[in-house]
């Protein structure tokens, strides 16, 4: 059993009760809700007559189905203008405050939240969204929740939990040059699987981490979920509190500030704290890394050969035989050259400004490859306008990319940015799975914004570190 | 396809029926219920998308999967393997496999925030290691019209001549056996504690805290 560590403390401090299930009531101090999952869970209420307990702790955004080129309304698509009409109803029946694309404010519920100064360290966060696990960065408590219980935290602003243990992951050392956050989960999920973190969350600590600006730690904590575990977090450290004296929050009432930090301060892991196990990389060792198959688990350093399903166990034999026949690749070969007909820029593990900004690096005086479409689809309005600032979209769109609108996109392909056919995908999103992007035929190749925007540039998986004339500061 | 209406029963300690395996690890949400196929506000009619694109080709052929196989069909009980449900938090996962029929899911192991959707609509998730299970799979694809008994109480699951070992969740037992899985009604209850943890949380103002009547 942890103790002492930043779990267990906001744990403690959100516990209503115990349930007769044995399962703690714990209380959510903010709630965030979209278009696909809550439509379900406002019908649910009404069935049982209830009102929302605690709108002023609900927030709502429109990310899955927006379209993000012709955003004029109605949309195009009737199904996604239905799903936004229920979502503004139930919005305004409920005085949820709602972030639509005529706010300047819209985006993608994990990139909105923390950029507004909502997410803060020791809080409970929820949403129907398993990528919840992101606001774990601040020091936040994130979990990704199902519609029967978004029902229960729109009706009494708890769910219904069992604790959790705590397994630490210290990520140790420097991070060579091009290597990013999203290769230090890439390999944390290769290393300890895709069901490895299940009935934990993570901590992640170590000097690479402290290192790591907010975004970064988003990335990270945002793929804890592809590693099983539901949540994942990082102690609020001075990199988190100048974050937040930035936000809309906190930037004109420092007042306030002062008081939050406070109780930020005593959520902290102790220095004696105890946890289940602990894991330890040495970050100085890590190369970029990509994904050869359609599980998050099955990457591979750019350098390094594809692994051999004869030396796998049973299970994990069988996963992998399938993938590498969806992905038509054998092992021994590298992903180094894989072709690759899209290049997707986007998401809520890697659209915020340094993500842009290190792609825009690579693509600056390039051009996108002949058979190459590529996109960037910021995380929300708010990045886009200040990655139009400071003229990133001009370096795209001439390198050949289209520039788009804020939303989740092709990450899961619930509007029309879609896979076509057998197209393969460099994409810096989150999940490879078969169908992920739209086309059950689709191929996806996970990697970081660098990588994405150097195999768009060159037509295949390409490692960008050997790009001539790149910076990787 | 089952007939189901939204919310839940009063107990689930036994499931009776006939078996359905789908073998593989890391069956993820997007396989069982593919995004496009979310663009819907209520759950209805949702199960017909289950596995839609493993039970399919682009002109709509049928492909071999369990889900198409006529002797399967009316099967209730699923029996899978390992990490089963990863990925998404979508309850339209366990929507969709409910609505098409499935009442009981016997597996290596879940993932955990598929089980905790699947316990909010009374269906429980057993499981058992590796060499049951492929046993289990086995004994159901050579008798696909022979009921197994999932009995939640006992933790067990009864098939032909034998009985095995599975285990359930200690909160999803006492939940599904007493019947105590309506966590709304369960957490409602106490809306005067809920006021007073939001009330001593440092972050919470004041002027966000709706008037509450006394707990019983």
């Amino acid at each position: 059993m942890s103790e002492g560590t930043l779990y267990d403390k906001v744990w403690d401090e959100h516990t209503v009760t115990t349930l007769p299930t044995g399962q703690t009531q714990l209380f959510v101090g903010l709630h965030l809700i979209h278009e696909v999952t809550s439509p379900q869970a406002f019908g649910m209420l009404q069935e049982r007559d209830l009102d929302v307990a605690y709108p002023e702790l609900t927030h709502a955004t429109v990310d899955h189905i927006v379209p993000t080129g012709d955003r004029s309304r109605p949309f195009e698509n009737d199904a996604a203008e239905r799903m936004m009409e229920e979502l503004e109803e139930n919005v305004r029946d409920a005085g949820i405050e709602f972030d639509d694309p005529t706010t300047g404010d819209q985006g993608i519920v994990h990139v909105i939240g923390p950029e507004q100064g909502i997410t803060t360290p020791g809080k409970t966060i929820v949403c129907g969204d398993s990528h919840t696990s992101t606001h774990g960065a601040f020091g936040a408590i994130g979990f990704g929740i199902g519609t029967s219980q978004i029902r229960d935290v729109l009706a009494t602003q708890c769910i219904a939990m069992e604790k959790q243990k705590v397994r630490k992951i210290e990520v140790t050392g420097e991070l060579g040059p091009g290597v990013e956050a999203k290769d230090v989960i890439l390999e944390i999920i290769r290393r300890l699987g895709t069901d490895g973190g299940v009935g934990h969350v993570y901590e992640y600590a170590g000097e690479a981490i402290e290192n790591m600006g907010m975004e970064g730690r988003m990335s990270i904590c945002n793929m804890s979920i592809e590693g099983g575990a539901r949540a994942g977090y990082v102690n609020p450290d001075e990199t988190t509190y100048e974050w937040l004296a930035e936000t809309d929050a906190y930037a004109d009432d420092p007042e306030k500030f002062e008081r939050h930090k406070e109780y930020w301060e005593s959520i902290r892991s102790d220095a004696e704290a105890e946890y289940d196990d602990v894991v330890t990389i040495d970050g100085s060792e890590l190369e970029p890394v990509v994904t050869w198959g359609t599980t998050p688990g099955q990457g591979i350093g750019i350098t390094d050969p594809i692994p051999d399903p004869e030396e796998m166990a049973s299970g994990d034999a069988d996963v992998a035989r399938r993938a590498q026949e969806h992905m038509r690749v054998e092992p021994g070969e590298t992903m180094n050259g894989y072709d690759i007909d899209v290049a997707f820029l986007g998401s809520c593990t890697n659209a915020r400004l340094p993500d842009l900004r290190a792609a825009a690096n690579v693509v600056e005086g390039r051009e996108v490859d002949d058979g190459v479409r590529a996109f960037v689809v910021p995380g929300s309005q708010r990045v886009k306008a200040a990655a139009e600032e400071e003229g990133l979209d001009q370096v795209f769109t001439e390198a050949g990319f289209d520039w788009r609108d804020a939303g989740c996109s092709m990450c899961l392909g619930m509007n029309d940015d879609q896979l076509q056919g057998d197209e393969a995908c460099a994409s810096s999103s989150n999940r490879n799975f078969i169908g992920r992007q739209g086309s059950k035929d689709g191929r996806t190749v996970l990697m970081n914004p660098r990588m994405v925007a150097a195999a768009a540039i060159t037509g295949e998986v390409t490692d960008v570190r050997e790009m001539k004339g790149v910076s990787l500061a | 396809m089952s007939d189901v209406e939204d919310g839940p029963a009063d107990t689930v300690e036994e499931v009776t029926g006939t078996g359905i395996p789908i073998r593989g690890n890391d069956i993820d949400t997007d396989q069982i219920i593919p995004a496009r196929f979310m663009k819907v506000v209520t759950f209805d009619g949702l199960g017909e998308y289950a596995f839609f694109d493993q039970r399919f080709d682009d002109e709509d052929n049928e492909k071999d999967h369990p889900f198409n196989e006529e002797r399967f069909q009316g099967a209730n009980v699923l029996v899978v393997n390992s990490n089963f449900g990863c990925g998404s938090s979508r309850e339209h996962a366990p929507q969709a496999l409910m609505r098409w029929g499935i009442d009981a899911i016997v597996g290596e192991s879940f993932a955990e925030i598929f089980a905790g959707n699947c316990l909010a609509l009374g269906i429980p998730t057993l499981t058992a290691d590796h060499e049951s299970i492929n046993a289990l799979q086995q004994w159901v694809d050579d008798h696909p019209d022979e009921d197994l008994h999932v009995d939640v109480v006992r933790e067990t699951v009864e098939y032909g001549d034998n009985e095995m070992g599975a285990n359930v969740d200690k909160a999803q037992h006492k939940a599904l056996v007493e019947g105590v899985w309506d966590t709304t009604a369960l957490m409602e209850a106490n809306a005067a504690a809920t006021r007073d943890v939001a009330e001593s949380l440092p972050y919470v103002e004041s002027g966000s805290l709706p008037e509450v009547e006394s707990d019983d």
